[in-house]
């Protein structure tokens, strides 16, 4: 039984960073840095509160989170492949740059310096008891996101190419793979993962509150490092993630191992992956090259 | 006709390319903001006639943002610094909060009433040297392993602040609040205590450490010869190597020095604010280095224009909040980088090939005055 609860509560907390790890493989894999994860996550949110909250039903709201989540693409593909400005600055400031819009706009639309009004989410009160998550298909959506990244990556043309784009741009661009185009599907796609993981977060809570992604994007982009860019292994490492967040919150007040501790954990083990001490972790070949 | 060699005309680039980020970026952030401030249905005129008020129109205005400007130069330092050797330290925020850690703890543990003359530079190194360690712990990893130092320190940051968040919250704060007990020795003095117009303002005379860190930085890439190897790494590594330069001797130590600037604006908050160091107060700080980085063109003196720009349009936030929301300026911060990012290469890209096509037309003339 605790077991139990203990699992449900590492697949509740999960799903944002399975959603969000899905962009940051895909994003990665065509070779663009996925640094901006957490800004499209939190413009998710903010879709996904404004759907919801003007159009009445969550599915509206995910509607929303996609159309936030597509804006913010646009602003990162213009600037990393049209003009191919550098991709950690531009991580960088869109991250920022989400931050404040978000707040701008709660101020104007909700009057509001903290949080949105009730919004609907998925399920009504009480339905599913203790299963109440399965009844919210974002939960379905992410835990169904990596295993189709895989599919997609390993098994169909277009993952082949995108392989092909992130390991070596000019051998795909000489047999006649379109590198842009195909680097902007990957963003699009990426966008709306991500924006899918923030939309839960907001659906969940029932509304949207200030910098409500908390960092989540940058632990989702530790899994992607951390599960070496293979989508399965990048599961495995969000589930880690959030096994050790639930453990945290279970042992809260024991005082076993203090939380701060536990919040480093996915950092850790990111910057012992890269720094290959045990196993390396290698980032596909082009990434960050948009020259 | 003139047998000579002909001398093409010199089609300088240089000053355009100097002037031209602040420029467009500023252009950008105008035509941006006047959007915001109409979709909120105010007139922009107003907003920005209060934003300047706000910020130079009065002493305390002028303090806080010469207060801001102060902690924005130190980490745009350390963003260039690092930049000219080719390395992206993202961990200023968590180098920024270390050091001013850093400094606040000696402040606590010096006997009270040291003197300034002798506590200042202490705390100063505290800070220095702090900060410096968390960046060793990157520098260290690239140049030994070749660990991407933009991931490590994106992860060194959260784990930094989450261990400082530990000591502060488990041992070492005033009980009720999360800020450390005040420091007894080592307080710099603010602008007011000698120019009283500045009262209420929190600028202090960090500020002079940190203009001679810009001086030390440039005297240090341009003047030394660590500094020509530095920038040598951040060119072209392979021949900076077959030239004789230990690249992952630079690369630490780059990263070292980037991150000891980083916590030197750690002092700012700590010795010249409040007197003790407090959770969050880096608050962004240390990413927004990497904007005055880029818009300082990674040259020290123009990161001290491009921090002034900065930490007004930040002091100029809350100046407008009365009418629009003061995350307007943070709005205009970000699309100040965007527009810098991508516009700058494109637009120089541009100069540079009227200035071709200018100096090929000129041998085109030479040539038919020569035939």
């Amino acid at each position: 039984m605790i077991l139990l609860t203990f699992l449900l509560q590492t697949i509740r907390i999960a799903i944002p960073y399975l959603l969000a790890a899905a962009g940051g493989v895909m994003s990665e894999r065509v070779g663009i840095i996925a640094l901006g994860l957490e800004g499209l996550m939190l413009a998710g949110a903010f879709g996904a509160a404004l759907g919801s909250y003007y159009g009445g039903t969550a599915w509206i709201g995910l509607a929303g989170a996609l159309v936030a989540g597509a804006m913010v693409t646009g602003v990162l593909a213009v600037a990393t492949l049209r003009y191919k400005a550098n991709q950690v600055v531009v991580g960088v400031a869109i991250n920022l740059l989400v931050v404040a819009v978000t707040r701008f706009y709660l101020r104007r639309i909700f009057d509001s310096a903290s949080n949105s009004p009730r919004v609907a989410g998925f399920g009504g009160e009480g339905a599913g008891g203790m299963f109440a998550s399965f009844v919210n298909p974002v939960v379905w959506m992410g835990l169904a996101a990596l295993p189709l990244l895989a599919w997609v990556l390993y098994r169909t043309p277009f993952g082949l190419r995108a392989r092909a784009v992130g390991e070596k741009p000019e051998a795909a661009a000489s047999l006649g793979v379109a590198v842009n185009r195909l680097r902007l599907q990957g963003l699009l796609i990426a966008g709306s993962l991500a924006s899918l993981g923030g939309a839960y977060l907001a659906l969940d809570q029932h509304q949207f509150s200030d910098s409500m992604t908390a960092g989540r994007g940058f632990i989702a982009l530790a899994a992607v490092i951390f599960g070496r860019w293979e989508p399965v292994r990048v599961a495995v490492a969000c589930l880690l993630f959030a096994g050790a967040e639930t453990l945290q919150i279970q042992l809260q007040g024991s005082q076993l191992i203090p939380s701060q501790f536990v919040e480093m954990i996915p950092y850790v083990l990111t910057i012992v992956a890269v720094a290959g001490v045990v196993g390396r972790s290698v980032a596909p070949a082009s990434l960050g090259k948009t020259e | 006709m003139s047998t000579g060699p002909v001398t093409p005309p010199r089609v300088g680039i240089g000053l355009a390319s100097a002037f031209l980020p602040p420029l467009v970026a500023l252009a950008i952030a105008a035509v941006v903001g006047d959007l915001l401030i109409l979709s909120f249905g105010e007139a922009p005129s107003a907003v920005f006639r209060l934003l300047v008020e706000g910020t130079w129109g009065n002493a305390y205005g002028i303090g806080q943002v010469l207060y801001k400007t102060t902690t924005l130069a130190c980490t745009g330092l350390a963003f260039a610094l690092a930049g000219r050797a080719g390395l992206f330290n993202v961990g200023a925020e968590g180098q920024l909060a270390a050091g001013g850690f850093g400094a606040a703890v000696l402040g606590m543990l010096l006997p009270a009433g040291t003197p300034a003359l002798i506590a200042v530079p202490l705390c100063l190194l505290a800070a220095m040297l702090v900060g410096a360690g968390v960046g060793a712990v990157p520098g260290a990893l690239r140049a030994k392993f070749g660990a991407s130092e933009v991931i490590v320190t994106i992860m060194l940051n959260f784990i930094v602040l989450a261990f400082l968040n530990w000591i502060v919250s488990s041992t070492l704060h005033v009980p009720e609040t999360l800020h450390t007990p005040p420091i007894v020795a080592g307080m710099l003095p603010r602008f007011a205590d000698s120019f009283p117009v500045f009262r209420g303002s929190a600028a202090n005379f960090t500020i002079v450490f940190a203009v001679l860190a810009a001086v030390a930085s440039w005297w240090y890439l341009f003047r030394t010869r660590s500094g020509y190897e530095l920038r040598a790494v951040g060119l072209q590594p392979d021949a900076a190597e077959y030239g004789g330069v230990r690249v992952p001797r630079v690369l630490l130590v780059t990263m070292c020095l980037s991150g000891a600037l980083a916590g030197l604006g750690g002092m700012n908050f700590v010795l010249g604010y409040k007197g003790y160091y407090e959770e969050g107060f880096a608050g962004g700080a240390g990413f927004l280095g990497i904007a005055v980085a880029l818009v300082g063109r990674n040259h020290p003196f123009g990161i001290l224009g491009a921090a002034l720009l900065f930490a007004t349009l930040s002091q100029g936030g809350l100046a407008v909040n009365a009418i629009v929301p003061k995350q307007l300026t943070d709005i205009l911060t970000a699309v100040v980088i965007l527009a810098v990012a991508t516009a700058v290469p494109e637009v120089q890209t541009q100069l540079r090939a009227a200035a071709a096509s200018i100096t090929a037309s000129f041998y085109r003339d030479a040539r038919k005055g020569a035939s």
